[in-house]
């Protein structure tokens, strides 16, 4: 593996950029590993990397029924924040921003993670005293986030309408500054590269098709299309497959497969500062390094697993931004896609150990998992190097749903529900 | 955007006159004092969530108003029947 550095750069710059080394290897699998990752997303393959890099465990297979990176980590709209209002949220999200911080050193790969604040808009006095509560709550849990008043959110902000005759006028803002945007891809691509480097195999293109649990229950490797391989620990990172994969160790999960859509419009100057929220208007928005609005939408209403949407959905979030932006009415879209995403009854996900002895799970991130893609892979990683949650993901056990001690976060979608 | 036959008005229509309801023939407990803490989060939380055939329940709230059933493909979204409430399981 070539390091990645200016001198890099220009020395392979200087042949046409002709002698770079493949990233990493199309493995083959072996027949037996310490750990196996199930998904080879971001979640999924940053869960390798961090079992390669801080527990030791080299031994490691991701494998993927796709391709690398093309399931959500590659449909979603790059939005990075942890403004959250309750204590384990505020811990968890918190813990993924913070390994934001320094991931493109650590990985010698540019995520492109920009700082250009996630500001959320208040157009009636009930999101006015939601948002100030939420404030409060995320710096009790030393998690910036401030009030802005309408004129310091379009200072801020500039494409943003704030006349009072307008439909959903702005009467102010909750900023988080350190939030903002990564490119998705390069999130997958890093973290695959440096786990390979550190020995791990990624297999693509081989869906797993059951597990093997021995007569006590314990796992003892995965089906796949490629035949079995044998481990004694299974990580199932799916994200909306995750219950198709569970049912395959006969476990029923809490958790429904809808798809979500978002699209983007032709790319343009630079023109959007940083990511804009409505949940009330229901529309969130960004613009990428490449010029394109980055649009998200709900998600539809309906279980489904075919990665695409209605576009009555669409067409209502586009009626969002206009509204809010009168200036973007004749952009033009160029592309929309689906992803599934697995909804948890709370809106929290399921992290860390299950039923089954030798099975654990990173599931129900629903419509924001891109985010906590650098701390759900640790928290991965250490449940499954120790076989005991770390006490930031103790609190998203499967068994809160018997409890009753749920994590009721309405505000893990980006958009109102 | 789906196209929905509603078994009352024995019409094809658009989903957007209806409203999606959840997973179909979850029973409420006929007990509910006598269920364990296991039974309650099975009623209320978990889900099938097949990749393949579906029973859901639907309203056709902007037609007849009322709750009816159908079994839909989450693969490929294709509807493979519609049936009125209290119908028994297709």
């Amino acid at each position: 593996m070539t390091r990645f550095s200016a001198f890099s750069l220009f020395a392979k710059a200087l042949g046409g950029h002709q002698g770079w080394p493949e990233q990493w290897p199309d493995a083959s699998p072996k027949p037996a590993y310490d750990a196996i990752i199930v998904g080879a997303g971001g979640h999924g393959l940053g869960a390798a990397y961090y079992l390669a890099k801080k527990y030791g465990i080299t031994n490691v297979a991701v494998i993927e029924k796709g391709w690398l990176g093309g399931g959500n980590t590659g449909r979603n709209t790059t939005i990075i924040r942890s403004n959250y209002l309750y204590d384990e949220s505020a811990h968890l999200y918190d813990h993924a921003l913070k390994l934001w911080d320094g991931l493109s050193q650590e990985l010698n790969y540019n995520t492109m993670y920009s700082k250009r604040g996630v500001m959320m808009l208040a157009h009636n006095v009930h999101d006015i005293q939601s948002f100030k509560r939420h404030i409060h709550a995320n710096r009790l849990n030393g998690v910036d986030n401030e009030w802005l008043t309408a004129e310091q959110a379009k200072d801020y902000c500039p494409p943003l309408n704030i006349s009072p005759d307008a439909r959903y006028p702005v009467l102010g803002a909750a900023l988080q500054r350190r939030g903002g945007t990564a490119r998705h891809d390069t999130v997958a691509w890093g973290y695959a590269r440096a786990a390979a480097a550190l020995g791990v195999d990624i297999i693509q293109n081989c869906a797993v098709t059951g597990i093997r649990r021995g007569a006590d229950g314990a796992v003892l490797g995965v089906e796949t299309e490629r035949g079995f391989i044998a481990s004694r620990r299974i990580g199932v990172s799916a994200a909306g497959h995750s219950s198709v994969i569970m049912q395959m160790a006969g476990l029923d999960f809490p958790l429904e497969s809808y798809p979500l859509q978002a699209l983007v419009s032709e790319p343009v100057k630079p023109v959007f500062p940083c990511v804009v929220m409505s949940n009330t208007v229901h529309a969130y928005m960004s613009q990428s390094d490449k010029g394109e609005l980055v649009i998200g939408a709900g998600t539809d209403q309906y279980v489904s697993y075919s990665q695409r949407g209605a576009l009555h959905i669409i067409e209502h979030t586009l009626a969002a931004i206009c509204e809010i932006f009168p200036i973007f009415r004749r952009m033009r879209m160029l592309r929309s896609w689906g992803g599934i995403v697995d909804v948890t009854p709370d809106r929290s996900p399921i992290l860390g150990k299950t039923p089954v002895p030798g099975l654990y799970i990173n599931c129900g991130w629903g419509t924001g998992g891109f985010k906590a893609t650098p701390g759900a892979a640790d928290l991965l990683a250490y449940t499954m190097a120790k076989d005991e949650p770390h006490p930031i993901n103790a609190p998203y056990n499967l068994d809160r749903f018997r409890t009753g001690r749920l994590i009721d976060e309405a505000a893990a979608a980006a958009v109102a529900h | 955007m789906l196209l929905i036959h509603c078994p009352y008005c024995d019409q094809q229509r658009a989903e957007i006159e209806f409203a999606y309801a959840g997973e179909a023939h979850i029973a409420r407990p006929l007990d509910p004092a006598a269920m364990s803490d296991e039974d309650w989060a099975r009623y209320l939380f978990i889900r099938s969530n097949p990749r393949g055939r579906h029973h859901e329940r639907w309203r056709h709230i902007h037609g007849c108003g009322r709750f009816f059933n159908a079994v839909r493909d989450t693969a490929t979204d294709k509807f493979e029947a519609t049936y009125q409430a209290g119908k028994p399981r297709r």
